[in-house]
């Protein structure tokens, strides 16, 4: 189902994904290019609630909820962890990113990979609407994961487990070695 | 709502984070562009299974273990540049170049 130009402009959820979709770009621009550590690390809070909100415009409600929890509650709180054990300089700081030849190349790199995506996205799909649709009811998704992807849960649960202790073995001080 | 606006902004997205984990020095930042690009990844995932309406709900599925498996992997992240700071009091990724040869 194609829609045209001029119905795009009149449907209402196009101008609240506008309104979310200008912030978490921004943010996300901010996120690699601020000289602050700490702003740049708050910036990635804003990127990652707009996709969160991208995620509720969508109907994929618990996936969305998801993000809020583990990214903003969970994840930002451990870089600024990282940020503050590390010691980075926490004002404005010239020396966060690479200038001249690096920074001209990977503004080239990502300029072509973003015009080779976007150019087959719109070649491939052009303006074909997203069905209506009802949101996905956590209940739906939950059935699922217990039932039909019970053991790719499974697997991704040990993961994390072998992660989490992996990362306090790596972290924690080893007093033999460093007397 | 059309598809392609969902997936300009995922692959604006994932440009960012490109150019983030090129340019930027320190180790931290540059995990937080990685999670910039997993996000990016995750709308186009979410955005795929709603087009699709696939009964499996495989997109968002997909999108819940890639959530999961970044949780993980910025766990591990931090404790590594935990320890190298530990080691070399620097988290800056130009500075570690102990294998160059």
């Amino acid at each position: 189902m194609t829609v045209t130009t001029s119905e795009i402009l009149r449907e209402s959820a196009n101008w609240a994904f506008l309104v979310i979709a200008i912030p978490t770009l921004f943010a996300g621009w901010r996120t690699v290019t601020s000289n602050n550590i700490v702003r740049a690390v708050l910036y990635l809070v804003v990127s990652l609630a707009g996709t969160a909100a991208m995620f509720l415009m969508l109907g994929a409600e618990f996936v969305g909820w998801t993000v809020v929890l583990v990214y903003i509650g969970a994840v930002v709180i451990l870089f600024l962890i990282g940020i503050m054990i590390t010691r980075a300089p926490l004002g404005a700081d010239a020396d966060l990113s690479h200038v001249g030849i690096i920074k001209a190349a990977a503004a080239l790199l990502s300029i072509i990979v973003f015009g080779i995506i976007t150019w087959a996205m719109i070649d491939a799909f052009g303006n074909e609407a997203i069905a209506t649709f009802e949101p996905t009811a956590t209940n739906t998704l939950s059935m699922l994961l217990f039932d039909r992807y019970a053991i790719p849960f499974e697997v991704v649960s040990f993961v994390l487990l072998a992660a989490l202790i992996g990362g306090i073995a790596i972290a924690r001080r080893d007093d033999k070695v460093a007397s | 709502m059309t598809i392609v606006q969902f997936l300009i902004v995922g692959a604006a997205l994932f440009s960012f984070g490109l150019y983030g984990v090129i340019t930027r020095k320190n180790a931290v930042l540059v995990l937080a562009s990685v999670e910039l690009m997993l996000a990016a990844v995750n709308i186009n995932l979410v955005a795929f299974d709603v087009y699709l309406q696939d009964t499996l709900r495989s997109g968002q599925i997909f999108a819940l273990f890639v959530i999961a498996l970044a949780a993980a992997e910025v766990g591990i992240g931090i404790a590594i540049i935990l320890m190298i700071y530990r080691n070399r009091q620097s988290a800056d990724v130009d500075e570690l170049n102990l294998m160059k040869g």
